[in-house]
């Protein structure tokens, strides 16, 4: 117990020591939080659109004035008749154009169907088909609105007759910071606690001060418990700190239980710090255990997690890759007791399969820091 | 002259002893794009829908029918009772869950209003509201159907009103694929944290080996120095790039339509300015742990969500917005979208190439002039 003590206050003081590290480690996570959560936003509004209002009716003018009366288009340009409209979206004056034909009000009065053009900039996939729905919805409900004058002028009641009733449940506004700060605290706290504790190892590999350390009188059990024991510790306030963010300045709320959220953090930690360790017992060198430790668990913690790609849509083979990083699991877990109010007890494959991961990393750690004891 | 190519051979020889870096250098970004480009696909398609036929009659199933007909929706399973369906949200095996209430037939059938009750998860929100999205116009269209039936069937005449018809044209990408979309995306990450990484690191690893001081004893100029010791990087950098791109032309069938030409000298400009921010950390920074983590996380993190690669800059708030303006990526994602898919030339594009050569000779002045202050 004492050597062990020893070992975290040598480690606590190395920490000290390099003030900007630990810095990192702190500020970096809620600043990112900060970022992310005013950056990352797929909710599309104000799309900039350019009118080509050929037909000059009054028809015409209530299709543009739906269209901009909605939040969802600001009207940035009037391209004359003749104009070359694909130049408009190639120096991305606007992001889509409405092109309305001459004729379209008389089409309408006969009670044909009047075509409108709608040009697209489809090299931004995800907003193209947010903004396609736009579009869709706005002529469908000027359609609507079409059908019921006509019934009103002849004199029938028109009523709509399908209604839908949405419900959403546990994030009714549809805000996507809800959804991606419990995945942005899977990927920090991954980051943070895999590369501090393998830089740490690796670090005194490279000064020679490892050997030192392996000639004291330590155990490897107390060497690895006491070199990831405050590095835990520094995750932890993280961890806090990013919550404490999420809260004020999002009003992300932990809707399960407090306890059950330090289980499954813990738990994911474990698994973490573990496999840290395990990449430090491969690298020799702080850069390469770097980039191993960026490649290894800062990207699947973004890519394939589920963190903002599903995972269902992937191909099969990337799909059983997934099985293997821990995030995938945590982030289940943490979507459920931060943003569905769930328990621990609901998500029980998940909290088993964290587990299973973290025994068999910090195993292979340990026996890998043994066996070069002798 | 003979000088600097001396400096650039010594940096060339020195990559070629450490022996991991040379996989990593041509290995990781084929890998990288690979992965991502099939990681990476945000379309929205066979949501999973659990439903809850509580009205059993034609009508319902025909509804029921039109969602699973459409690609959009899947059914995962069914249950008896509305309540049921709240497990299938909580733990995640449905997305969506879609009750037709009792009478719903009946309801249509007599002339009033049917109601149908979705319910989402909405924790994923925007796949959760494009879903809805294609629920709430599937519905729609039912709606207006329904409706010109009764029309016609009370007043026997045919609909005295028109229907706008909107023909959307999808100029670049017909088929909105997701992947056309970031795999070009994924290029430029790579491209950015490569070149900025091994500049960071070049320089800093000499200053904890202590070679740094044998350089400077040597007549060589700082500036044949600094010249020597990027190029080899930047010819890095533009071989990544080939490499990246050729995966995405042959691996992911994205359209290059644009010269690759232009391609290549932009890519040139971009690479100035990555360059010269690797430097300028190396020469803010003590060691390779701070050069590693002050370039990951203080410089390109950051950047990669603010440059509108992933992440639409409309979408952000004007403050954030204005700050976009500062950061390189932001000018050589508009590049890469250009060339790639609409087909740009520099006609179009010379103002993003305009501002990254005045970007980049900037901020490599700026470190140089920090990294001589250091020399002397």
């Amino acid at each position: 117990m004492i050597r062990l003590r020893a070992v975290m206050v040598k480690e606590l003081r190395q920490i000290r020591r390099d003030p900007f590290s630990l810095g990192m480690l702190i500020v970096l996570p809620a600043f990112m939080l900060v970022l992310y959560g005013f950056a990352l936003n797929f909710d599309v509004r104000h799309v900039r659109l350019a009118v080509q209002d050929r037909d000059k009716s009054a028809r015409s003018r209530e299709l543009v004035a739906a269209f901009t009366n909605s939040t969802y288009f600001d009207q940035v340009a009037t391209p004359p008749a003749g104009s070359d409209l694909a130049a408009i979206t190639e120096r991305r004056v606007a992001r889509a154009v409405l092109v309305i034909p001459e004729g379209y009000a008389r089409a309408l009065a006969e009670g044909r169907g009047a075509p409108v053009q709608f040009l697209l900039d489809g090299a931004d996939s995800t907003t193209a088909s947010t903004v396609l729905g736009y579009a869709r919805a706005l002529a469908g409900e000027v359609n609507v609105a079409l059908v019921s004058d006509a019934l009103a002028a002849s004199g029938d009641e028109s009523v709509m007759p399908l209604r839908l009733e949405p419900r959403v449940l546990f994030n009714p506004e549809l805000e996507s910071t809800q959804f991606l700060v419990p995945g942005l605290i899977g990927f920090l706290l991954m980051v943070t606690a895999v590369l501090s504790t393998a830089l740490s190892v690796v670090r005194e590999k490279e000064r020679g001060t490892m050997e030192q350390l392996r000639m004291a009188p330590l155990r490897t059990a107390e060497l690895v418990v006491g070199k990831t024991l405050p590095y835990l510790g520094i995750s932890l306030v993280a961890t806090v700190m990013i919550l404490v963010a999420a809260r004020v300045l999002f009003g992300v709320e932990i809707r399960g239980s407090h306890l059950d959220l330090l289980v499954a953090v813990l738990l994911y930690l474990f698994g973490a710090l573990g496999f840290g360790l395990f990449i430090s017992t491969l690298a020799d060198t702080q850069a390469l255990a770097f980039q191993a430790g960026l490649i290894t668990s800062m990207l699947p913690a973004i890519l394939l997690s589920g963190f903002i790609f599903q995972i269902r849509i992937m191909p099969e083979p990337l799909q059983l890759i997934t099985y293997l990083v821990p995030a995938r699991y945590f982030l289940v877990i943490l979507r459920g007791i931060i943003l569905k109010g769930e328990g621990l007890v609901t998500y029980w494959p998940q909290v088993a399969a964290l587990s299973i991961y973290g025994l068999v990393v910090v195993a292979l750690s340990s026996a890998r820091l043994a066996r070069r004891e002798h | 002259m003979r000088v600097l190519w001396r400096v650039i051979v010594k940096e060339f020889l020195q990559l070629k002893q450490d022996h991991k870096m040379i996989p990593v250098i041509l290995v990781a970004p084929v890998v990288q794009v690979l992965v991502f480009g099939f990681a990476v696909n945000t379309d929205v398609t066979h949501v999973p829908t659990v439903l809850v036929d509580l009205d059993q009659s034609a009508a319902s199933r025909d509804l029921v029918a039109r969602f699973t007909r459409s690609s959009y929706f899947e059914l995962v399973g069914s249950e008896a009772r509305a309540d049921d369906v709240d497990r299938w949200l909580v733990t995640g095996r449905a997305q969506m869950a879609l009750v037709v209430p009792r009478g719903f037939g009946d309801a249509l059938a007599s002339g009033s209003v049917g109601r149908l009750q979705i319910v989402a998860d909405g924790t994923d929100a925007s796949s959760a509201s494009v879903a809805l999205g294609y629920a709430g116009s599937l519905v729609q269209g039912l709606g207006a159907e329904i409706q010109l039936r009764r029309l016609r069937e009370s007043s026997g005449r045919a609909l005295a009103s028109g229907q706008v018809r909107l023909l959307p044209h999808v100029l670049y990408n017909p088929d909105l694929r997701s992947r056309w979309f970031y795999v070009p995306a994924v290029l430029a990450m790579i491209l950015m944290i490569m070149t900025m990484l091994l500049s960071a690191m070049g320089v800093v690893r000499e200053k904890e080996i202590g070679t740094l001081e044998q350089l400077i004893v040597t007549p060589i100029r700082p500036w044949q120095l600094l010249v020597g010791k990027l190029t080899p990087f930047a010819v890095i950098g533009l071989v990544q790039m080939c490499l990246a791109a050729a995966v995405t032309v042959f691996g992911f069938g994205v359209p290059i339509r644009g010269s690759f030409l232009l391609l290549v000298g932009l890519t040139m400009l971009f690479i100035l300015n990555t360059l010269g921010m690797g430097l300028l950390v190396s020469t803010l920074v003590q060691n390779q742990q701070q050069a590693m983590m002050g370039a990951v996380f203080g410089a390109m993190v950051p950047m990669l969500y603010l440059s509108g690669l992933i992440f639409p800059i409309e979408n952000m708030p004007p403050a954030i917005q204005a700050v976009t303006y500062a950061i390189p990526l932001r000018y050589y994602a508009e590049i890469i979208r250009g060339v790639f898919l609409r087909g740009s030339g520099i006609s179009v594009l010379w103002p993003e190439a305009v501002t990254l050569l005045l970007m980049g000779v900037a901020t490599l002045t700026l470190a140089a002039l920090r990294f001589r202050k250091r020399l002397d």
